[in-house]
């Protein structure tokens, strides 16, 4: 197999390879530093926080409760008492203010499965992509509440891959195993970013949830842009970009205002142009085309990297 | 607490862990196949005094199940719930295989760690400090009479021990040491049952039997949990309450227990005062004129013990200093009246406040003694024996039996329980105590060491003819550094004896001395050990025990032992080897008897030409059909030996002046399950002193106590005297510790069974719940039990089965975890030397 | 939801109208799916599965159970657990087996203090009120008590020892001489915390504690134990009876037992006992019974 070259590569380049990881990096070190401080109680007995992302307290204290689990409770007719729902607004509000999905790339424990597939599908150039509406996941999260509705009981809580593979870290695994890995193969062979982008009702009610969230991705030097592409390439959520980034001429402002931008600064790392940044949802400044000299590559992966974006621009265009 | 509920957690798991690598037979047909291949031989239980038989199946040699023994009249199939599990007991996953020394640098060092060893080592330095020992006693009792003569050798027996294994010890010991300091741990548990009966009626143990239990229309239980701890007993007993109309039961004890379920009277009484309630009782009797005037005329003699007797502690301990008459258990005649006016100040009204009894539960109590068409059988065992008064709360029950001359007859029974498979058979009939020898002979008296030492041939002035150390005298000596050679055989005496920190503990950590423990696993007294020596249990040797009832059982040898295992008697009779009598007994006592000069102990004691009379070759240990059994003993010395050793025992019984306690010939006994001495010509003794009944009253007498010169019973009054150690201001609680039904004594075999580790774990604090409460303590909370000696952790239960009222708090003992007798007082009844283990002072605080 | 693109052709249209149903579809298999599983596996809780105290009913709990865990960590004794995918219990729910580790009753509750839900009752603050089973002696023929041995290490261990679990003693007629100590549970006490099935000294316990709706029968609605449910005036005892009787003879007609009249004991002594305060049985029958009885 041929070696490809990965989308970032130029910024690694350019930037060297922490500050082409840094949101990455970060956001590595969120996801397992949550997992490791449920677990420090389990394994050291140190009880930080207790509980798994569906409920838990934090230092036997402030409670917090996952707002997608105790909706489908409410729909189950069932009344939670007044900890589950002081511990669900306090997750609303935050997930309101830092972005909704910000959950799935910070939080949520199946997000390195999935980006461990995506990675791997680059990697090995796998192409096949299942043919699925983006829209799907709002469809089943409605029948998910439904079901609830129905049934009286949490069904999708049976299944839910990310309460599961949570659960399973931290109170034993079981089957548990074959669940993350039906979500990981699907990712891999079946489509591109299915399990996350196109089918994950958590995920679909979570980016509701960050509607009008306040920490925004903002395209703020989008005339920078070079074209190179690489952002759509690792952005789970590609068509969250494209609004901001190209909107210039739309009237559009540079800030990604699409609630189904993960916040991951995925973009920030891998644009070499440095184009994107965290900023408020408020804040439309854009920084003029600069002056910034892009650096001489040298000989070989240069030119590889400047047909590659030739390429992409004749296919976007 | 949350620390210790995990720690609880670890306990389980490990417990399940344990179950799952527990032994467990294969279901069905493959079960039905290798059942086919078991052999079954009878055996009696390993546990209580009960005397239950089993029957064991082995295969591939090892005991792979038991059952009920249907034809045994004592329990009829049934077991508790340690009988069920009878076949586990010997194969807990830590049996002791090898003996074990502690050394350093290769060399015994009491600081040492403990390595394996050889027999030969083992016995080789256990020698060489025996010899020390007696080398220094013979220096000390230069030119003193044979009646004051001391040693620096001693042993503590057992209850547990084959009727062969204690006469054995005895014999070495008494004979072959010359010292008299051999006690059993049947001290702890029938000593004040023994005084009892010797004073009362001259010859130990009961005058009835367990079919008393159907022939008796009122029941009465003084301190016995019997519930608990004598459960086959207990259900003949119910079924009695069941099925016979008017029968009542009362039940006595300081906390309610599982008997309470039964009692149509409930009585709780304040601890010490069944003194009081018994004096009441007999004051009733005689204020109503009750009592059996014919047969007090006729059988009975009235007599005054000497009071203010103190409390068996230390000579220096100011409650000692403070008795007027510290260890005295003289008693002189008194009449009938003097009798009555002792008892007269025992009303109604008094003792109801003495005792916190409401008075309509005494009175109830004490008609039901007074009637004459009643039948009463009074039961005990350690509430009584246990007791700073335990000889005369023993004898005030009697005194009671005897006023209305209901003894000696079908459910007229004054009944003392014992708690060890042969407490009667070996510690008692065999006279393994520091004051006796077989058959209810007695050191001090000069007629019945003649009367051993010409059936054991040994030259006159042989057996000392002061009484030894006895239990807690042994621990007190050990720590006085008196005592300094010591071998624990059969017992766990560590965890058992009071006042472990003051008294045990330093005794046989004392630098001065050398302590050998035998023992199939490594208890708390092993722990505590300079050698180990590993022994074999049960049926891995051949067997005898005797019950509560008078009933000898035997049981053959079934399987082979673990390792390097031997049974007590091998030990005793292979150690006995390692002296020459020019070693052990001075020039001018080996002069008497020259022919034994150059010989060793166990030339002279068991290669007499008596235990050694009968050849023994494989094969000669067999069943009626034909199957074959080991006998490693009689393999290795190459002489039936326990044949030898009982027959040579029953020459006590047969020769001697005291009658009544004739046993059936040794080869009967492996026929029969069991036969309730005196057996005389084939026919066993139900009752004792009662003509028709027992063949040596003579015809027209009626009853005759024949174990008494005059053929008379005493009545000996004694008043109430305050407890030892009562709770005060700081330790504001009474502690009683005992038994449960799960475990028996210090659960060295039971808790090593997984299902019954399981049942009970641990031992709990059984508490008031007020008490609890009013302490901020909780069921399931770790909680701290501190006396003025020790103190232990255990978890407090406010709902089980001993339900303790305000005051007073029940700990079991078994759990060698929680050895709560770091705590209790090792005061003891002053004449019987029995401790109290069911009154001292504690308080409890949160863990 | 996203808009549409700019302007649809009616081919687009189509096209965007196809793929809309076909997610509807596909979505809806899915739910359906969903649904018989939860009705078929999930739900279908075993009998030797048994919730934490205060579980609302199995229907409820798993529309109130959100999965955190919160009971299982704040249980002190390791006794819950959450149910692994594969397990016969529904996925993440509490639940613990009481062969296993059972339930020790914590007088504080900490399982259903930690529940941030509800899904176990918060209004449970007496644990003796929990019901998290019924214990059932399932097998008489295995239980040693039944056969007469001295077992009663599940009445004695039991947190409601003479309540939830008593002894009810019978006669051993296969011996004659001993009684059977028959534990006997009583679901108006028993919390179903299943000490006793953890206590069990069989290799397969004889008691279990299951669910309450599978171990409880129900008496016909038109029926009543008289004997318990007293009414009031009629069922009162009837005091004043009186009876044809031949001189001397007595009739205690709650026993059904004819007997002489008892002749005024005699006073056996000057100064005697007074006569409401004998110490003697007032039958001399049934002490001559009792005294041929005795001998042998």
């Amino acid at each position: 197999m041929k070696a490809r070259s990965m989308p970032g590569s130029e910024a690694v380049r350019e930037l060297g390879w922490f500050r082409a990881h840094k949101w990455l990096l970060l956001r590595r070190i969120s996801q397992f530093g949550i997992l490791g401080l449920f677990l420090l109680g389990p394994w050291a007995g140190v009880w930080v926080i207790k509980g798994n992302l569906s409920s838990s307290r934090i230092l036997d204290t402030v409670p917090l409760t996952d707002p997608f689990v105790l909706l489908q409770a409410l729909f189950a007719r069932h009344v939670p008492e007044t900890t589950a729902l002081v511990g669900a607004l306090i997750v609303v509000v935050f997930y309101g203010l830092v972005g909704g999905r910000a959950y799935c790339s910070w939080v949520c424990p199946i997000n390195p499965v999935t980006d461990l597939a995506h990675w791997l599908r680059m990697k090995l150039g796998l192409r096949s992509n299942a043919r699925i509406s983006r829209r799907t996941r709002y469809w089943l999260l409605v029948v998910v509440l439904l079901l609830a509705a129905v049934t009286g009981s949490l069904v999708w809580e049976l299944v839910n891959p990310v309460s599961m593979t949570h659960r399973a870290i931290l109170f034993g695994m079981g089957m548990a195993w074959a669940v993350i890995l039906m979500v990981f193969l699907l990712d891999l062979f079946v489509g591109r970013h299915l399990w996350c982008g196109h089918l994950c009702p958590m995920g679909a009610f979570y980016s509701l949830l960050g509607t009008w969230s306040l920490v925004r991705i903002s395209a703020y030097a989008r005339s920078r842009c070079d074209d190179c592409m690489d952002c759509f390439a690792v952005c789970p959520e590609p068509q969250v970009i494209r609004p901001a980034l190209k909107g210039a001429e739309k009237g559009k402002g540079p800030v990604i205002l699409d609630s189904n931008c993960t916040n991951c600064g995925r973009c920030i790392d891998v644009c070499a142009r440095r184009v994107f940044g965290f900023r408020s949802r408020f804040n439309q400044r854009e920084e003029v085309l600069g002056n910034v000299e892009r650096p001489v590559a040298p000989a070989g992966v240069s030119s590889t990297a400047a047909q590659r974006r030739q390429a992409n621009m004749e296919a976007g265009t | 607490m949350k620390l210790t509920r995990r720690e609880f957690v670890k306990a389980n798991a490990a417990a399940a862990a344990a179950a799952a690598a527990g032994i467990t037979l294969p279901a069905g047909k493959a079960l039905a196949a290798k059942d086919a291949s078991i052999r079954w031989d009878k055996a009696p239980c390993r546990f209580c005094g009960t005397g239950c038989s089993v029957l064991v199946g082995t295969r591939d040699g090892r005991v792979v199940a038991t059952q009920g023994d249907p034809d045994a009249p004592v329990n009829k199939g049934l077991n508790c719930i340690k009988g069920y599990f009878l076949s586990k007991i010997m194969y807990g996953k830590d049996r002791l295989t090898t003996p074990l020394l502690r050394k350093r640098n290769g060399k015994f060092d009491k600081e040492g760690e403990f390595e394996p060893v050889s027999w030969d080592e083992a016995f080789d330095i256990m020698a060489e400090k025996w010899k020390a020992a007696i080398r220094r006693s013979m220096e000390e009792n230069k030119g003193k009479p044979v009646d004051q003569l001391t040693s620096r050798v001693g042993m503590f027996g057992s209850g547990q021990w084959t009727i062969w294994e204690g006469y054995a010890a005895s014999k070495l010991y008494k004979a072959g040491f010359r010292s008299n300091n051999i006690d059993p741990n049947a001290r702890h548990c029938m000593a004040s049952a023994v005084g009892a009966f010797i004073r009362g009626f001259g010859s130990d143990e009961p005058m009835g039997c367990y079919d008393d239990l159907e022939n008796a229309d009122v029941f009465v239980l003084w301190g016995s949990n019997m519930a608990e701890m004598h459960p086959i007993l207990w259900s003949r007993l119910t079924d009695t309450r069941l099925t016979k109309p008017g029968c009542e039961v009362h039940v006595l004890s300081t906390y309610e227990n599982r008997c309470f379920e039964l009692a149509d009277n409930p009585i709780v009484f304040v601890p010490q005062t069944d003194l009081a309630i018994l004096n009441y009782i007999a004051n009733y009797i005689i204020q109503n004129k009750a009592y059996n005037e014919d047969f007090i005329k006729k059988h009975v003699n009235f007599n005054q013990a000497t009071t203010d007797i103190g409390y068996g502690l230390r000579p220096d301990h100011p409650l000692e200093k403070k008795a007027k008459n510290p260890g005295v258990g003289k008693f002189h005649k008194i009449s009938f009246e003097e009798y009555a006016k002792s008892v007269e100040p025992y009303t109604l009204e008094y003792v109801s406040e003495l005792s916190g009894v409401p008075k309509e539960k005494l009175e109830r109590l004490a008609k039901v003694y007074a009637d004459p068409n009643k039948k009463v059988m009074s039961l005990w065992t350690m509430g009584c024996n246990q007791h700073t008064r335990g000889v005369w709360v023993n004898g005030l029950i009697y005194n009671v039996h005897l006023l209305m001359g209901k003894i000696s007859e079908p459910g007229n029974s004054p009944f003392s329980l014992t708690g060890q498979p042969s407490a009667c058979g070996t510690a008692r009939e065999v006279g393994t105590f520091a004051h006796r020898l077989p058959a209810d002979y007695v050191v001090k008296k000069k007629s019945h060491r003649d009367l051993a030492e010409k059936i054991w041939k040994l030259p006159e002035g042989t057996i000392p003819g002061k009484v030894g150390y006895h239990a807690v005298l042994q621990n007190r000596m050990l720590k006085d550094g008196k005592l300094n050679a010591y071998w624990v055989m059969c017992n766990n005496n560590m965890q058992a004896a009071a006042n472990l920190n003051e008294e045990t503990w330093p005794g046989y950590r004392n630098p001065e001395n050398f302590i050998v423990v035998s023992d199939p696993y490594p208890t708390v007294t092993a722990m505590a050990a300079d050698l180990i020596l590993p022994t074999a249990m049960w049926t891995e040797k051949e067997g005898a025990y005797g019950n509560a009832e008078r009933r000898t059982q035997f049981w053959r040898q079934q399987v082979k032992p673990p390792g390097e295992a031997k049974s007590d008697l091998w030990q005793i009779l292979e150690f006995s080897k390692r002296f020459k009598v020019e070693e052990v007994w001075p020039e001018e006592l080996i002069a008497k008897k020259p022919e034994y000069r150059g010989k060793t102990l166990f030339e002279i004691l068991f290669r007499n030409g008596q235990v050694d009379k009968f050849p023994y070759e494989h094969g000669t240990v067999r069943d009626e059909d034909g199957n074959v059994y080991d006998n490693d003993e009689s393999e290795h010395f190459g002489f039936y030996v326990q044949k030898g050793l009982f027959e040579e025992y029953r020459r006590f019984q047969h020769e001697g002046p005291k009658k009544g306690h004739e046993q059936a010939p040794f080869d009967v006994y492996h026929r029969v399950r069991g036969l309730r001495w005196p057996v005389i010509d084939g026919k066993e003794t139900l009752w004792r002193y009662r003509e028709g009944y027992d063949p040596y009253v003579p015809k027209g007498a009626g009853v005759y106590f024949y174990g008494r010169k005059d053929g008379r019973a005493n009545i000996i009054s004694a008043p109430y005297e305050p407890p030892a150690e009562s709770p005060d201001d700081e330790y504001d609680l009474w502690l009683c510790t005992g038994r449960i039904l799960e475990h028996w004594h210090s659960g060295s075999m039971t808790r090593r069974v997984p299902e019954l580790y399981r049942a009970f774990p641990d031992a709990v604090i059984f508490m008031n719940p007020d008490d609890a409460r009013e302490r901020g303590l909780r069921r399931g909370m770790a909680a701290k039990v501190i006396s003025r000696r020790g103190e232990i952790t255990a978890r407090v239960e406010t709902r089980g089965r001993n339900r303790p009222p305000r005051g007073l708090i029940f700990v079991p003992w078994f759990d060698a975890g929680r050895l709560i007798n770091k705590c209790t007082l090792d005061a003891t009844d002053p004449l019987s030397k029995e401790t109290d283990y069911k009154k001292c002072a504690v308080k409890v605080v949160r863990a | 939801m996203s808009k549409a693109e700019e302007k649809p052709k009616s081919s687009e249209r189509r096209r965007f109208l196809v793929d809309t149903m076909r997610t509807v579809g596909a979505v809806t298999v899915a739910g359906l799916g969903l649904g018989i599983y939860d009705r078929q596996v999930a739900s279908a809780l075993p009998a030797q599965a048994i919730r934490p105290p205060g579980a609302l009913p199995e229907r409820e709990f798993l529309g109130a159970c959100i999965r955190c865990g919160l009971c299982v960590r704040d249980c002190p004794y390791g006794t819950l657990r959450l149910a692994r995918p594969g397990e016969p219990v529904a996925t993440g729910t509490p639940w613990f087996r009481a062969r296993e580790v059972p339930c020790e009753m914590c007088e504080d509750i900490p399982c259903v203090k930690a529940c941030p839900t509800g899904a176990l009752d918060h209004g449970l603050t007496d644990i003796d009120q929990a019901r998290m089973g019924l214990a059932v002696i399932v097998d008489q023929e295995s239980c040693i008590a039944f056969q007469g041995l001295r077992c009663e290490v599940c009445f004695n261990i039991c947190p409601l020892r003479g309540k939830a679990i008593t002894i009810e003693m019978q006669h051993n007629r296969r011996s004659g001489t001993h009684a059977r100590f028959i534990p006997v549970v009583h679901s108006e006490a028993c919390t179903g915390c299943g000490k006793c099935e953890h206590a069990c000294i069989l290799d397969e316990a004889a008691i279990k504690v299951i669910p309450l709706d599978l171990a409880r029968g129900m008496l016909g609605r038109h029926y009543r134990l008289g004997w318990k449910h007293r009414v009031k005036g009629l069922t009162e005892e009837e005091k004043s009876r009186r009876f044809n009787l031949p001189e001397g003879v007595e009739y205690d007609y709650r026993t059904g037992i004819v007997r002489r009249k008892a002749n005024p004991a005699p006073d056996r002594k000057e100064g005697g006992v007074p006569p409401d305060d004998s110490p003697f049985g007032d039958d001399p029958l049934e002490s001559l019974r009792r005294r041929r009885r005795a001998l042998p």
